[in-house]
């Protein structure tokens, strides 16, 4: 791994944390499946969120960037109320362009990797930063080259996303993130579509990432990731955060009831 | 069972077998019967004297035959034009989240579809009948309807408009087919909904929408035939002028239609390789040229070395 993941890692200084949901309300019409969620990921944390599915952690990782609108409660990114404006006590919802403005800093990768299938792997991650960074050709290329390098894959950039493997294809995904320079990233279970043989390579690109110092919350069934690179896993359950801790004393030592039954059948 | 006799032959035998091809009798009999049909059809053709071949060729580079041929293109490239761009901007409307603007697209589709073209074409023609002047609403502006349709704005304005009712379903499939995936990993990125429909949704829903605007395209072709009536001199309704004259009718429908079927097939070449254009990163490989594909054909099958079926 090269210096430029460590370059777009986020400063640990500041004191105010860099995600902060405060009871997080959200239905899918008759179905609630956040009951009100208070998390919080300090600058440079690791967290794991980790459920059986169904269990809300999708959603929830959604929310925070504004995929998903909320019904309750007010999602804090860095500082600001995410997608709506605070006044007084009345949340009004953001212009759509406001809203972009706000998801630059938040790089996401999806279960599905999402890449442009018409788009080369280079131009794949120079889309964005000419799009809405207003870019140049010359400065995004420079510093998309890198991150592929970072991730391995200097000699795909010329590559289309078809010709490459699901593991390949996710870290192209991880290397477009990273190339707006995001302040955190979000991963939804980034490894639940790939074949066996190459989880690993993608979660090393990870556990790489997580070394640079980058805030990170990743929604995960590999309890192993979760205990070596987390510092903080989240158990949720039924639109409830039901447990948190240090990765460790969660996975190795839970002490909810339902913690321990849904380690039992995943471990 | 073949098992349980074979060891009674002696193992010299194996190389005596050899594998006779199945007959397909059927085959040849069909292959007979159509080469037949077609060799009767290509007779009458050469020995009706009505068809009047002598005739056809003295009119098929005439001016006004070449004349005519320009302004169905023309027409076909105009009116093409108009219902590519009005039915991209009826698509969106209609997967717009406002009720009112998915309404008013939907009525414009269901009018202009549910109407037959040549009675657009006729009210078109006929506007100033309906409208003697037109005002837009705006004072001040007064323009007489019959200096401003003329047939040929009749024309576009009847096949463009009635065009984009089609075009708006064509490319409305086209964005649907789409993942949904795409437009949440472009808003992920903070690409607004505008840039992301341009550079992320539309390229990739060509892939979709260029094969039947082919054969839009194709259609609106020999549609501009239909012009004929409100008398706008293309391709057919100049050779309509000729044969009123001389009354050699089949000979000039035969002339109209040659150039027809000559431009359709270039056109058809057009959209082959408009299609492998927006192939990009759909497949693995793009699909063959007709050259590649018959330069593999050659490298298969080579008459001279009989290499058969290796690569």
């Amino acid at each position: 791994m090269s210096a430029t993941i460590l370059e777009t890692g986020a400063t640990a200084t500041a004191p105010a944390p860099m995600i902060k949901a405060d009871a997080i309300r959200k239905s899918y019409g008759r179905l609630e499946v956040l009951k009100g969620i208070d998390l919080q990921v300090q600058r440079g944390e690791v967290v794991c969120l980790i459920g059986p599915s169904g269990s809300g952690k999708s959603t929830l990782l959604r929310c925070i960037n504004h995929l998903e609108t909320i019904e309750g409660g007010r999602m804090w990114v860095d500082g600001a109320v995410m997608g709506y404006d605070l006044k007084g006590t009345k949340l009004h919802e953001q212009p759509h362009a406001k809203i972009c403005r706000s998801r630059v800093e938040i790089g996401m990768v999806f279960q599905h990797f999402n890449l442009f299938p018409h788009m080369t792997v280079l131009e794949n991650l120079i889309e964005a930063p000419r799009l809405v960074l207003k870019e140049k050709r010359s400065s995004a290329t420079a510093r998309a080259l890198s991150l592929l390098e970072s991730v391995g894959l200097a000699d795909k950039a010329k590559a289309y996303p078809r010709q490459l493997s699901g593991g390949q294809q996710q870290r192209v995904a991880i290397a477009r993130a990273l190339c707006m320079r995001p302040k955190v990233m979000l991963f939804d279970e980034p490894t639940s579509a790939l074949d066996p043989e190459l989880v690993g390579e993608v979660l090393k690109v990870m556990k790489d990432l997580a070394a640079t110092g980058m805030t990170m919350v990743v929604v995960t069934h590999e309890m192993n990731f979760a205990r070596d690179v987390a510092d903080r896993v989240v158990f949720m359950d039924d639109g409830h955060v039901v447990e948190q801790g240090p990765a460790r004393d969660v996975i190795g030592n839970p002490q909810h009831e339902r913690t321990r039954a849904f380690l039992a059948s995943v471990l | 069972m073949t098992l349980m006799t074979e060891p009674k032959k002696t193992a010299a035998a194996v190389d005596e077998y050899s594998i006779v091809k199945a007959r397909h009798p059927g085959r040849w009999i069909s292959a007979a019967v159509i080469v037949l049909l077609g060799l009767l059809l290509a007779r009458s053709v050469v020995t009706n004297p009505n068809f009047g071949w002598e005739t056809v060729g003295m009119y098929i580079r005439d001016v006004s035959i070449v004349r005519g041929i320009g302004i169905t293109l023309e027409l076909t490239a105009v009116c093409m034009l108009i219902g590519i761009v009005l039915g991209v901007v009826l698509a969106v409307m209609r997967i717009s989240a406002n009720p009112v603007v998915r309404t008013a697209a939907f009525a414009y589709v269901n009018f202009f579809r549910g109407t037959p073209v040549l009675v657009q074409l006729l009210f078109w023609y006929n506007l100033a009948a309906l409208y003697p002047s037109i005002t837009f609403g705006i004072p001040g502006v007064d323009l007489d309807t019959n200096a401003m349709i003329t047939p040929l704005t009749a024309a576009i304005l009847g096949l463009g408009l009635n065009q984009a009712a089609y075009m708006s379903e064509i490319v409305r499939a086209g964005i649907l087919s789409v993942e949904h995936g795409q437009s949440e990993a472009a808003g992920a990125l903070g690409i607004n909904r505008l840039q992301t429909m341009r550079r992320i949704i539309l390229p990739q829903a060509m892939r979709v929408i260029i094969p039947p605007t082919g054969n839009e395209t194709i259609g609106m072709l020999k549609t501009t035939a239909l012009v004929s009536v409100i008398s706008v001199p293309e391709l057919l309704y100049s050779a309509q002028i000729i044969y009123a004259r001389n009354f050699e009718t089949i000979p000039l429908l035969m002339v109209a239609s040659i150039w027809y079927i000559v431009v359709t097939s270039i056109l058809s070449v057009g959209q082959f390789y408009l299609e492998r254009h927006y192939a990009r990163g759909g497949q693995r490989s793009l699909p063959q040229t007709p050259w590649q594909q018959l330069k593999r054909f050659m490298r298969v099958h080579d008459p001279l070395t009989l290499k058969g079926a290796k690569k």
